[in-house]
């Protein structure tokens, strides 16, 4: 898998709060309505800016701490963000974004600035800055995650083995 | 079902030298072990037998929508899967109350145990069900099911469709974590608490701290404390990253598990199985805090780890205050609340609200007088459950106010305002807060 679009920089500890606020996950259920609130604590503007053509959310360190909300990666998934691109990420938000399907690369993201043109190679383990020409790269994911993202996340992957087979 | 996997072990991570393998063992990695069939090492990726699974009603929904898209139609066992209904009780939207009605529907589909409004927070029933026990491995859709590390539970908050995994399978994947030990020597200064040990340790290493790793907490600081207290300190390891909050078990949390299984009278679902560390155990780092000197702490807007001594923020004016959630809504913490608000009345210019984090804490408060002591003080006592916490009723605060909470999160907007700031301290300190509408040192009452 491979992703080329424009990156969309944030700073460190993006709370899950941030990326949907509590106030919305009760109001509704339906994550393609929810998603036009995505990341809007920090950018009113990020669903407008990203959903036409599909946008790279870059970010410092422990992306995605806080709540359990699953509904944090599906709005990020509902607003055409192809891929996060973090130093680290919070270990609960790391799961569920394998779990449904958004792909999740740890990797130096001093290198990349707001607009700069991305292309992620997911297998190959390289972000590419086309922008300015540099070249990124990171740790494959390990193998028990890439067999998750690769059936579509975790409810696809059971759906096809009736329990995990990740050997 | 594939049998060759379920329980097994295997790792994509380089194996570790013969070396370290006969090294003492963590409490997390014994539970692993336990529960894998496997010699559990910190870094191995193993599948995990679950004792209990737990989602709100904040994450039930995209569990059973996880559930049907999986294909099941029921869980492996109904008696170790509950739904509780505590983040927005009684329904204040009818968003809500489809999702509630959802999880009523799913509960009679499937006989899961399901917790009715009122019955108080997930992370408050759980342990008081007796349906878990000290080294279970327990997990929720909830980010602060690590409370139960207080009582020798590896319990860990996962996402929707980990948990909905986990109902259908009766297992989940886990990395075992590497462990930090977080030793507390010394005395505990009068008007200083659990939560100032929490706080204090947020601000020394952060809200990142600890990510991926568990916490293991100890020493004779810790060995003092009720389990009220312990509870708080496990249930804000989430804060600093970490996987889990666990403790030894002693007689303080055996008695906790044989009293409550009295009171429901239903034995414990199995003989309790503690797990203690290796003395030889190997850690990925140890912190030693010297408590004796240690002043009241306060989390300021907006990171859990922005914290100061309460005498840098002393003084701040405050509208709102707010006693309860899985952090501190328990009978101790109304102990101490209702000692200082005990024949006073709270300022006029502030709104405290209460919220017992269960229903038994709340029956047990009222015969305590302390319900009393809180609503002669002026409070508003809400529903047991999360209350204001998460932004959704029971006290929005407004535009530019400032509010002292007990609660573990102060993120912007959590409250349900962007615009409003929350500080986060102990139920002494936001009770003194409460009579005075600044910041306040609760030494000055005691």
């Amino acid at each position: 898998m491979s992703f080329k679009a424009k990156a969309f920089k944030f700073g460190s500890d993006i709370n899950t709060d941030y990326i949907i606020s509590g106030k919305y996950k009760f109001k509704s259920n339906d994550m393609k309505e929810m998603a036009h609130h995505a990341m809007e604590e920090l950018d009113p503007n990020y669903y407008e800016r990203v959903s036409p053509e599909g946008g790279i959310l870059v970010a410092g360190t422990n992306f995605g701490c806080g709540s359990s909300r699953e509904q944090a990666p599906l709005v990020l998934i509902h607003s055409n963000t192809l891929v996060v691109l973090a130093k680290s990420f919070a270990r609960i938000f790391y799961r569920n974004a394998i779990n449904t399907g958004l792909p999740v690369v740890e990797c130096d993201t001093d290198k990349i600035n707001e607009g700069d043109e991305i292309d992620v190679d997911l297998e190959g383990g390289v972000v590419r800055n086309l922008t300015t020409g540099e070249d990124i790269p990171f740790a494959p994911l390990p193998s028990v995650m890439a067999k998750l993202l690769a059936d579509g996340g975790l409810a696809p992957h059971f759906r096809k083995h009736g329990t995990f087979a990740l050997e | 079902m594939c049998e060759a996997v379920a329980g097994g072990h295997f790792s994509s991570l380089p194996r570790k030298k013969d070396v370290i393998r006969i090294a003492g063992k963590t409490i997390a990695e014994k539970i692993f072990s336990s529960h894998s069939g496997t010699d559990a090492r910190a870094g191995d990726i193993v599948v995990a037998d679950i004792d209990f699974a737990m989602s709100q009603d904040g994450t039930s929904a995209l569990a059973i929508d996880a559930i049907e898209s999986m294909g099941a139609d029921k869980v492996f066992d109904s008696e170790k899967v509950a739904m509780v209904m505590d983040h927005s009780c009684p329904s204040p939207l009818e968003g809500v109350s489809a999702i509630h009605a959802k999880m009523r529907a799913f509960g009679k589909k499937t006989g899961v145990h399901i917790y009715d409004w009122g019955r108080g927070v997930c992370h408050q029933l759980v342990p008081e069900s007796g349906k878990v026990v000290p080294g279970d491995l327990v997990i929720g859709c909830d980010s602060h099911t690590c409370t139960y590390g207080a009582l020798n539970v590896f319990s860990t908050g996962v996402g929707s469709t980990d948990g909905a995994a986990a109902m259908v399978s009766g297992k989940l994947w886990f990395k075992v974590p590497e462990t930090q030990h977080i030793v507390y020597k010394g005395t505990l200064p009068k008007g200083v608490y659990s939560k100032d040990l929490i706080l204090y340790l947020a601000g020394l290493i952060g809200v990142d701290g600890a990510t991926y790793q568990a916490l293991e907490f100890s020493g004779p600081v810790i060995d003092a404390l009720s389990i009220d207290a312990r509870m708080t300190i496990s249930n804000m390891a989430i804060e600093l990253g970490a996987k889990a909050g666990l403790m030894k078990a002693d007689e303080k949390t055996l008695t906790f598990f044989n009293e409550r299984a009295k009171r429901n009278g239903t034995p414990l679902v199995r003989e309790p199985n503690p797990q203690e560390p290796d003395a030889d155990a190997v850690y990925a780092n140890s912190i030693e805090i010297d408590t004796s000197k240690l002043e009241p702490q306060i989390a300021k807007p907006h990171a859990v780890g922005n914290v100061s001594p309460i005498s840098e923020v002393a003084g701040l004016e405050i509208a709102q205050a707010f006693i309860g959630t899985c952090t501190n809504g328990r009978l101790e913490d109304f102990a101490i609340a209702a000692s200082l608000l005990k024949g006073k009345t709270v300022h006029p210019d502030v709104r405290l609200v209460v919220a017992p984090a269960s229903r038994d804490i709340y029956l047990d408060a009222m015969a305590e007088g302390y319900i009393q002591t809180f609503v002669e003080a002026g409070a508003s006592v809400v529903t047991p459950g999360c209350g204001p916490c998460v932004g959704t009723h029971n006290g929005v605060p407004s535009d530019g106010e400032n509010v002292i909470s007990t609660a573990n999160r102060n993120f912007k907007g959590r409250m349900g305002n962007s615009d409003s700031f929350i500080y986060l301290a102990s139920p002494a300190t936001v009770a003194a807060s409460a009579l005075t509408a600044k910041i306040t040192d609760p030494r000055e009452f005691l």
